[in-house]
């Protein structure tokens, strides 16, 4: 009996070609925006994330100022090597520790100038900012502690201002300082924001004090824990030691602040979490449009339905005959229309996230979702207007116009 | 055979309530035999067709008892008067009421499906139907791409494929010329004499009731006349006089 029905509905899907298409239709465009669209925000979330993981993890920077609201207080005092050095001895949970200072210069090799900033750090500032050297050296401790006109490029630098010749032991000029290229780093593109993560260069932070500052302050200190789940610990003994090494008595509020890699991943998430919800709601939408779709076919269909539904009655069909073949129908109709929109939507997302380089998200729950809503219209669809006929007695569903 | 193959007593049918009230079917009593091809006359609106589909079991009477080979119908449920249409009824409409898309041998081929008939006695069974009705050669061919006769050919091949004890006709050649209602007729004709199917058919035209064995007359809901096929031509005006609604 059910190989029958089968058979039975199979050939009404094949027969009414336009009406099975239209109809499969609406669960495909459903179903494969829903999962374009999340699949999409959830990439974008693992994008940023990665992001920021290359940006440095666990990184933790201290900044003079205290930003309460978004407003740097008066005016604070910078920091000193010692400060640096005080971090390391003191703090047994931070692995690394970089002072640093930057500001922007102009760069000038042979008629070429550009403007870009210039870092002036130690050694550990490449480890806590995962920056690794293309090509070339990076400087030796010596070279750091004494203070030689040196320096590390980024790609954007070397672009610019040597175009395809060989940077290496060129010497340019940054600000009124001649300094000899002795590396060129590995490129790390555009951010998540669209900021060039390339347009810098790097020179011992001695050479930067003496030379281009011509002052021994320190702009910022970067420290990473030595895991994530120490940084909390980490931030609140750095706070302690700036307030103590900064004569910040109890009651008096920091004149620092320490910032936090992971409160920013926090904040990032809760904005691409948002967004993925905005693009989920956008999908939910055309789920519904769709859905409203299959509903219309179904429903102008009805009154050539009701007259076969009538047709098959009086020929001998019981109605739970009839309608076990409508609903068989139905089934078929949005399971099929469903594969092909999770397939469509899959290959979509994949596709798309390659274009815009971010990471494949595969997330089993939205495939489910999508399908379930749509398979349940249209099975919903299918099903109700042909009960209503078939409870009609036989000569009315032969009758109806 | 001891008991009829239709008896009705005393049925109505109602339409509406209290002032709106239409009595389609006015207490009928009428009785018919295995092998006897019935032809319902009357205007529109006498009642003819509604007794039709009380006796398809397409619409329920309001009272009244219905008896086919002796056994009452009146209190079976949808489901089991389905089940007696399978099995004992084949219909042709004047509308023919094909399905639409699907080419005749699968429309005849509907019927036996229902009964459970297995795909290759059905496909024998329903090609040679076809060919009964002079339809061979046609029966890839969907309702669109068929003629009205032709249409009207592959629902009687539907109709008697199942070799019924009652064939049903309502107003069969009403959508024909004249060329065709007389292959139609003769068609159902030779079914019932050759086949011995008890046909009920009903029409309003006087002259396709003079193919039948016997013609029952309605008037506003109640019988009129029954005679048979002799007694009723002979009621009938000339071939030349305009032929109306039949004298009393």
């Amino acid at each position: 009996m059910f190989f029958l029905t089968l058979v039975m509905a199979l050939r009404e899907v094949r027969r009414n070609t336009l009406r099975s298409i239209l109809t499969g239709l609406g669960i495909v465009i459903g179903v494969a925006a829903v999962i374009l669209m999340v699949n999409l925000g959830q990439s974008a979330t693992a994008k940023v994330t990665a992001d920021i993981r290359n940006f440095g993890n666990n990184m933790l920077t201290v900044i003079p100022g205290a930003q309460r609201r978004g407003v740097t207080s008066e005016q604070a005092s910078l920091f000193t090597r010692e400060d640096a050095d005080a971090v390391k001895k003191q703090i047994p949970n931070a692995l690394h520790v970089a002072p640093a200072s930057s500001r922007g210069a102009l760069v000038v090799f042979g008629n070429k100038n550009y403007s870009t900033s210039v870092q002036g750090s130690t050694l550990e500032f490449f480890a806590i900012r995962s920056l690794a050297i293309g090509r070339g050296r990076l400087f030796t401790e010596t070279e750091i502690a004494t203070g030689v006109p040196s320096c590390v490029l980024g790609t954007t630098v070397v672009k610019e201002l040597f175009g395809a010749q060989d940077p290496l032991g060129a010497i340019i000029r940054v600000g009124k300082v001649n300094c000899k290229v002795i590396g060129v780093l590995v490129a790390k593109g555009q951010s998540t924001f669209g900021q060039d993560q390339d347009d810098f260069l790097v020179m011992p932070l001695v050479t930067f004090q003496r030379r281009l500052a011509g002052s021994n302050d320190v702009g910022a200190i970067y420290v990473s824990a030595v895991s994530e789940a120490v940084t909390e610990r980490v931030k609140r003994q750095l706070v302690d030691l700036m307030r103590e090494r900064r004569h910040i008595v109890p009651g008096q509020a920091d004149d620092f602040s320490v910032m936090d890699m992971k409160e920013f991943t926090a904040t990032l998430g809760t904005i691409t979490g948002a967004l993925t919800a905005l693009l989920g709601a956008i999908a939910s939408v055309s789920l519904l449009v769709g859905g409203i779709g299959i509903m219309n076919i179904m429903l102008v269909s009805v009154t050539e339905r009701t007259r076969e539904i009538g047709i098959r009655m009086a020929i001998g069909a019981r109605a739970h005959e009839v309608l076990l073949q409508f609903l068989v129908e139905a089934v078929i109709l949005s399971t099929m229309g469903g594969i092909i929109g999770m397939v469509l939507g899959l290959g979509g997302s994949y596709l798309a996230a390659n274009g815009l380089g971010m990471p494949f998200v595969f997330d089993p729950i939205i495939l489910g979702v999508a399908f379930g809503f749509s398979a349940t219209v249209g099975i919903a669809f299918g099903y109700f207007p042909a009960r209503r006929a078939a409870r009609l007695k036989p000569i009315d569903a032969l009758r109806h116009e | 055979m001891s008991a009829p193959l239709i008896e009705l007593r005393s049925v109505s049918r109602v339409y509406g309530e209290g002032e709106s009230e239409v009595r389609a079917l006015d207490g009928i009593d009428l009785t018919i035999t295995e092998g006897q091809f019935v032809s319902v006359m009357g205007a529109s609106g006498s009642g003819k067709s509604t007794c039709m589909n009380v006796i398809g079991c397409l619409d329920l009477p309001t009272s009244g008892s219905y008896f086919f080979r002796g056994v009452a119908l009146e209190h079976l449920d949808q489901d089991k008067l389905a089940l007696f249409r399978r099995h004992y009824l084949g219909f042709v409409f004047q509308g023919f009421n094909l399905l639409a898309r699907t080419n005749a041998l699968e429309n005849v081929e509907l019927p036996l499906v229902y009964r459970r008939v297995g795909a290759s006695e059905r496909r024998r069974r329903a090609l040679r139907a076809l060919h009964d009705v002079g339809l061979q050669g046609r029966e890839r061919h969907t309702p669109a791409e068929l003629s009205g006769g032709q249409q009207q050919r592959v629902a009687i091949a539907r109709a008697i494929v199942t070799e019924p004890s009652l064939l049903l006709a309502d107003e069969p050649t009403g959508n024909l010329d004249s060329v065709k209602k007389d292959e139609i007729m003769t068609l159902l004709a030779n079914l019932n004499k050759d086949r011995g199917i008890t046909i009920l058919m009903v029409t309003h035209e006087p002259d396709l009731a003079t193919y039948g064995t016997r013609v029952v007359t309605f008037r506003d809901g109640r019988i009129l006349a029954d005679t048979s096929t002799e007694a009723y031509r002979a009621s009938l005006p000339p071939p030349s006089a305009p032929t109306s609604a039949p004298g009393p």
